[in-house]
């Protein structure tokens, strides 16, 4: 068994050891655990995140398989705990508090408090709507970024991050919509999930600059 | 003029949710920031435009 010192030495060499001091010390909420969250945790993990909180009411489905970072032998079981499982199994120092809940305006508040980055990584519009507008408008301090427009076989490169404000920042085209029709594909997806972990990393590095 | 997602519109003196109806943005699906502040989604009717002001709407779309 490799101890937890040697893990983080490792870490240590691979980002420096004051961005490691940052990310060992940084909470990160991950609210959704679809193509988008079950990326993004999976990137904090292996880069050292001290702690995620990790959201979703949902249960895998055969039909998530194909982009999300489950396993056929998970079908069935809740999102959390798989993803909690797949993660330690990544990372056995991390940290994880998970609920399997749905994020209301009524819960929202308590469920991300603890955190210093909000992620936003649903799949409904308005539920992005409501995670985005409840984090600026009554907790000013965290950081937000989310995920808006990776649906289809479009260009990869396309998918980009945006600075919208002080502490928002945007990702993915902000046009392919699922619901047009043109599916959820594995790559493009883990290309929005990438510029949103990549982005909350260095938001904890205290670079502010997409 | 006001600023919208980068567009110049003479919509000063205006409400933010006439105008966010005006250009069919559906208010349950965005976000909207004056000048790099939210604007909270309740005050969307009392909010007037000024001249000079920068509107950023960011309008959510399916998928994740």
């Amino acid at each position: 068994m490799i101890s937890e010192r040697d893990y983080y030495n490792a870490l240590e060499i691979r980002h420096g050891k004051d961005n490691q001091k940052k990310f060992n010390g940084a909470t990160v909420a991950i609210c959704g655990l679809g193509g988008l969250g079950s990326n993004v945790a999976i990137a904090l993990a292996r880069a050292g995140i001290g702690k995620l909180i990790l959201i979703d009411f949902d249960e895998v489905d055969i039909t998530n398989i194909h982009r999300q970072q489950y396993k056929v032998s998970q079908i069935g079981m809740p999102k959390t705990q798989a993803l909690k499982e797949n993660l330690l199994e990544i990372n056995p120092f991390i940290k994880i508090e998970a609920f399997q809940t749905k994020i209301t305006e009524a819960n929202v508040i308590d469920l991300v408090k603890a955190a210093d980055v909000v992620c936003e990584a649903f799949d409904n519009p308005e539920a992005k709507a409501l995670l985005v507008n409840t984090v600026l408008e009554s907790l000013p301090e965290k950081y937000i970024v989310s995920g808006s427009g990776m649906a289809g076989f479009g260009s990869a490169n396309l998918i980009n991050t945006k600075k919208i404000s002080k502490r928002f920042y945007l990702t993915g085209d902000g046009v392919s919509d699922v619901n047009d029709g043109i599916g959820l594909i594995s790559s493009r997806v883990m290309v929005c999930a990438a510029h949103e972990a990549h982005m909350i990393l260095r938001i904890l590095m205290g670079e502010c600059n997409p | 003029m006001v600023q919208i997602n980068g567009e110049s519109y003479n919509v000063s003196g205006k409400s933010l949710d006439a105008v966010l109806a005006d250009l069919n943005f559906d208010a349950k699906k965005i976000a909207v920031e004056i000048n790099e502040d939210i604007v909270p989604k309740a005050n969307y009717p009392q909010v007037l435009l000024k001249d000079g002001d920068t509107v950023e709407v960011v309008s959510f779309v399916g998928g994740g």
